[in-house]
């Protein structure tokens, strides 16, 4: 069984709502050097069989990401 | 005419899309996510609002995937008129059916008000022969309504006002196919078709629904 991390974070350019609103909630706690805030998903996989990375890969094309609007890494853990 | 109604686990609105496509005339006939046919008397098909699959990952992206939605695509690959609506137009983007995505609303919160829609393309069947911006007043209900894309690659459809409270790309509400058979729009029509609601427009954008196959 392998390990695989993927991450999906929102494109950039694409608005992040909720990054914003967490900015906005950072710098009302005193923390004045945010300059921005953009939060996404790590999804932890455990795939057994040939190539877990390329099977993450074609799991992500097919579902875990929408091309559209957000970018995905796969790390497969050492 | 038949319309079937497709139900997803967290689907919420069927019964009252069943109610509205009833008020027009027609009937409704409920498919099954794990469906791998529709009715066969089908003629339409309508994708109703919810939560599908707990909206889990994306809003619409598991229920896009499910059996159900290959006999969906059959249809709407023949011709055949489909709408989704709130969580079945997300579900329509997720299948590559529409183009574009719906993201969180800009206000971060769920939206639940009566909404004044134009027509901003008056050739589909969508808009019950209404002219180019002419006015429906529509309720939406949603938390993830902001459609994002190229308004430009899309057949927009429906666009809200100035105030566009979602922060929709192009203020766009509801979107077609470019053949125009498939319809997608947040604003939900299937509440607005009783006067005792306020309105009765939804029944202009169901009423696509009857029309010929393809």
């Amino acid at each position: 069984m392998t390990q695989v991390v993927v991450t999906v974070m929102p494109k950039e350019g694409v608005l992040d709502p909720q990054g914003q609103a967490v900015q906005g909630a950072l710098a009302q706690l005193g923390f004045a050097g945010v300059d921005g805030v953009r939060i996404g998903k790590r999804i932890e996989l455990e795939i057994a069989g040939e190539d877990p990375e390329g099977q993450a890969r074609a799991m992500c094309e097919q579902l875990l990401a929408n091309a559209l609007i957000e970018d995905f890494w796969v790390e497969v853990a050492a | 005419m038949t319309v079937a109604v497709v139900r997803f686990p967290g689907s919420l609105d069927h019964d009252s899309a069943r109610r509205a496509v009833e008020r027009l005339g027609a009937r409704a006939e409920y498919a099954w996510h794990a469906d791998g046919e529709l009715p066969a008397e089908t003629t339409a098909v309508l994708l109703p609002g919810g939560f599908s699959y707990g909206d889990h990952l994306r809003c619409g992206a598991i229920a896009s995937r499910a059996p159900v939605m290959a006999a969906v695509r059959r249809h709407a690959e023949a011709g055949g008129r489909v709408v989704g609506i709130c969580n079945g137009f997300q579900v329509l983007c997720e299948a590559g059916l529409l183009p574009g995505a719906l993201r969180r609303n800009a206000t971060l919160s769920f939206v639940c008000r009566q909404m004044d829609l134009e027509v901003a393309d008056a050739e589909t069947p969508w808009t019950g022969g209404l002219p180019s911006g002419a006015g429906l007043s529509i309720p939406i209900k949603n938390n993830e309504g902001a459609w994002y894309g190229d308004p430009a690659a899309a057949r927009v459809v429906l666009r809200y006002g100035p105030d566009n409270p979602l922060g929709s790309t192009g203020r766009v509400a509801g979107i077609a196919s470019p053949a125009g058979n498939v319809m997608g729009l947040m604003p939900h029509p299937e509440e607005a078709c009783d006067p005792l609601l306020g309105s009765t427009d939804g029944g202009l954008v169901l009423s696509g629904l009857l029309g010929r196959a393809a």
